[in-house]
């Protein structure tokens, strides 16, 4: 059913990627993709499929479920794949027709594939090992100092988690409207694009008139309950550094500067 | 904050909603006087659009009066100032349990309240568990809200609200969307609030069986308060209930039948075992 | 009498996320038999099975296993036998008015008919008939439901889908969160197609009250199987067999239960407070009648 899609697929477990502080993994995910995007040849891309590699087995991330995120996206690595083995000028291996195979473009290709697929994983890892809640605490936390330039820090936050919060009974509710209209005949699957669309509004108009209806109460709930914005605001759960983050950090920027200092020589 | 002060007292308040275009605004509150006392249960009853529900929204200043004024533990909730502590002292439970939760799990949504006033986290997790502990909820403190059963969600609902500590927990139809089950558990902490914590408890429904539990019932219609009176006093005036659109317990209803057919029976006695009782002491009667 | 059913089940089965460790079994070996007019309770918990078998039989669920028959034909067989089924089987989700979202009442009431593809003319007379019947009155047909109470938008829902003129009507808590004259009124409105049309009416509710007072037949259903079926009175009389499947009596037969244990001896089936009445009343025997 609906029911079981989680945002991200978040599965719950006691690695030691688990176990890291959620900003220690944003901070990561940066670093993972500025390093990536600076990889140049075989070598820089060795080092970080290394660090991916090693990141994977250490939370115990299984090679379907990584398979699974990786499937929506397949024919978008496939046409990046195509477009760049033959539209890259250099010294020709293989001529069909219009399309012409260079050597650049072939090494190319590897290379476009590779920084895609990587850059998925690395963010799967990261949905695959952090709950939502966390990933929005730490988010938070790590765009507090923009609280300084009057950035709303709290309310994105408070906004994203409520979201989260939401999504599962939001889905239910689509469900049951679905339900509902399809017990008056409606028929979602038949017809041209057009028609379908124009079969959506008995869904969306009713889903879009119980989120106004629930944020109305929520807010109530929330007032009722003694919210009047971030300031002076406390946390049951604290996100304390351990020496694993740091470890993990230093580690991380090993990496960045192995992969800068690579590339620079054009490995 | 006067110790002596009734919980919640309302001086002939008037309250009305503005419409949007030119007609009249439609008036919900007509002056209404009442005065809670501190560790009771009062249960307000009356049909839809009676105003009862506009009223409890007047007991934490949610909604200000338009006319008259409404005290909490003594404080006006028209002073600004004091909003906070005012809705720090009476909280509200509303009727859909999934509206009230704010987070993906249980103990955090329970958190809310107290990370909104600023404790300390060693303080939040007190707390959260004690709360919890209350509701009997503590075993699904890790779980996320969108898998327990409607009961279970308005527990936490509840939980939310007395981690707040409040001394005052005012019920806004909260067991309209339960099943049976469901309703019987929240019912057996609406006494647990009143009985073993000494709070006030004020429960807004329109189901005669919970407010059969209460020391006071108060009847509303039209912006008005029509009847105000315990229980057994209340209950038995049949016809009247019925003019206002609600009905009686079955029990009373039996009794008022049977009263009318000719036989000699009180009409306060609510419960099962007193209505038998009293059925068959007026039956021996006839003999 | 001896007709056959007009909706049947033969040893339905369903079970959810099949294969995975949170594999349920929400139905098991349901066979249910409803004849044309009844007015039939299914009374369970949360979990019973009870929800989920409603949507079994309109087709909107597939059966794991076992069939659903309408008129002696399988609604699985094709997409038409399915299609033809929701329009002769109508269902009514609890909490329907969340469903509405048309500009004018007119229009969201008009929705199942022209679903069915009827010609403008026929989706007039139906859109007004099913107002009739729900008590809304002509000159709310233009306003937007949105405007309208809660009690009204319920009464808009539910006329949604008896606009569809189903021969067999399903409602899955068509009182819950209503005031005591809110549901009095939708009752009478059920009751009031029952009898126009002969509709065979099935009620899913969790109250005994209701279900004792206005169904001939109920079904008790517990963990996805039917545990009883049969006239009300006859249910009732087995109160130590509902507790343990966490259903309770009515209030008027333990008051009746409680009355024979103290040794007044009252007769009959007791689950209404006229029935409780009439019983104490023949007791009173001679004497004193005015």
């Amino acid at each position: 059913m609906l029911k079981d899609v989680t945002l991200g697929q978040y599965f719950p477990g006691d690695t030691p990627v688990h176990r890291l502080d959620p900003r220690t993994k944003l901070l990561l995910v940066v670093v993972y993709i500025v390093a990536l995007f600076n990889a140049k040849g075989w070598w820089s891309y060795a080092l970080m499929a290394a660090a991916l590699l090693a990141a994977c087995a250490l939370s115990r991330a299984k090679a379907k479920t990584m398979a699974r995120a990786l499937k929506p996206l397949v024919l978008i690595i496939l046409i990046t794949g195509i477009l760049n083995m033959f539209y890259t000028a250099g010294t020709p291996i293989f001529r069909f027709w219009i399309f012409t195979l260079t050597r650049e473009g072939l090494r190319n290709a590897v290379f476009m594939v590779l920084r895609i697929v990587m850059l998925i994983a690395g963010t799967f890892l990261l949905t695959y090992t952090t709950s939502p809640i966390l990933l929005t605490d730490g988010l938070e936390s790590l765009l507090n100092p923009l609280k300084k330039l009057k950035f709303p820090v709290h309310e994105l936050a408070m906004m994203m988690s409520i979201a989260l919060r939401f999504i599962p009974t939001l889905i239910e509710e689509t469900d049951k409207i679905m339900s509902a209209q399809k017990a008056r005949g409606a028929d979602f699957d038949t017809g041209s694009l057009i028609q379908r669309a124009k079969a959506l509004l008995p869904i969306l108009v009713p889903l879009f008139i119980s989120a106004f209806r629930r944020a109305d109460e929520l807010a109530v709930a929330m007032e009722s309950r003694c919210y009047h914005g971030g300031e002076g605001r406390t946390r049951l759960r604290q996100l304390r550094f351990a020496a694993g983050d740091y470890a993990a950090l230093a580690l991380g920027a090993l990496v960045l500067t192995g992969v800068i200092i690579l590339a620079k020589r054009g490995l | 904050m006067d110790e002596n002060a009734p919980a919640v007292r309302a001086e002939n308040v008037t309250y009305f909603y503005a419409s949007a275009d030119d007609t009249p605004p439609r008036d919900v509150l007509c002056g209404v006087d009442l005065s809670i006392a501190p560790g009771t249960f009062t249960a307000i009853l009356g049909r839809n659009g009676s105003g009862k529900s506009t009223l409890a929204k007047h007991m934490n200043g949610l909604l200000l009066p338009k006319g008259g004024a409404v005290y909490a533990f003594g404080m006006d909730t028209r002073d600004e100032a004091l909003t906070l502590e005012i809705r720090r002292r009476v909280g509200m439970v509303f009727q859909n349990p999934d509206n009230q939760i704010v987070s993906n799990v249980v103990e955090e949504d329970v958190a809310f309240a107290p990370e909104n006033l600023g404790c300390e986290p060693a303080e939040i997790r007190r707390r959260v568990d004690e709360a919890l502990k209350l509701v009997d909820m503590y075993d699904y403190r890790e779980y996320a809200p969108h898998l327990l059963s409607g009961g279970q969600k308005q527990r936490i609902a509840i939980a939310g609200v007395l981690a707040m500590r409040p001394r005052c927990v005012v019920f806004d139809e909260p067991t309209a969307m339960l099943d049976p089950r469901g309703r019987a558990d929240v019912m057996k902490i609406l006494l647990r609030l009143r009985d073993e914590l000494g709070d006030t408890v004020v429960l807004i429904t329109h189901h005669m069986e919970e407010a059969a539990a209460a020391d006071r019932v108060v009847v509303m219609a039209d912006g008005r308060i029509a009847l105000d009176g315990p229980p057994k006093a209340i209950f038995p005036q049949v016809e009247k209930l019925r003019s206002l659109g609600l009905s009686a317990p079955e029990t009373t209803e039996l009794l008022y039948e049977l009263r009318q057919a000719g036989l000699d029976v009180p009409l306060d006695a609510l419960s099962v075992e007193e209505c038998a009782a009293a059925i068959r002491d007026g039956l021996q009667k006839q003999k | 009498m001896n007709e056959s059913p007009i909706l049947k089940t033969e040893k339905l089965c369903h079970v959810y996320s099949a294969g995975t460790p949170f594999e349920t079994a929400a139905l098991r070996d349901v066979d249910l038999e409803i004849r044309r007019g009844e007015l039939v309770a299914v009374i369970g918990h949360t979990g019973s099975g009870k929800s989920t078998l409603i949507q079994h039989l309109n087709g909107l669920m597939k059966p794991t296993s076992g069939r659903v028959l309408f008129e002696g034909a399988d609604i699985g067989a094709s997409k038409q036998a399915t299609k033809n089924a929701r329009c002769k089987v109508g269902l009514v989700f609890q909490y329907p008015e969340y469903q509405l979202f048309e500009e004018t009442v007119y229009k969201d009431i008009a929705f199942g008919p022209r679903n069915m593809r009827l010609s403008a003319d026929d989706v007039d007379v139906r859109v007004r008939e099913a107002a009739r019947f729900v008590g809304i009155g002509a000159e709310l047909l233009g306003r937007s439901p949105f405007e309208l109470s809660g009690g009204q938008k319920r009464r808009i829902a539910i006329a949604g889908v008896i606009a569809m003129l189903p021969q067999v009507l399903i409602l899955d808590e068509p009182m819950a969160g209503l005031d005591p004259a809110g549901r009095d009124g939708i009752m009478e409105n059920i009751l009031g197609y029952h009898e126009e049309t002969g509709a065979a009416v099935v009620v899913v509710t969790h109250s005994m009250e209701d279900a004792a007072r206005n169904a001939e037949r109920m079904i008790v259903m517990s963990r996805g199987r039917i545990v009883m079926d049969g006239a009300p009175g006859e249910i009732f009389s087995r109160g130590d067999e509902l507790s343990p499947i966490g259903l309770d009596v009515p209030v008027m037969t333990r008051l009746a239960d409680r009355l024979r244990a103290m040794g007044v001896p009252v007769k009959g089936s007791v689950y209404t407070v006229e029935q409780a009445r009439d019983a104490v009343l023949a007791l009173k025997g001679g004497g004193g009648a005015c």
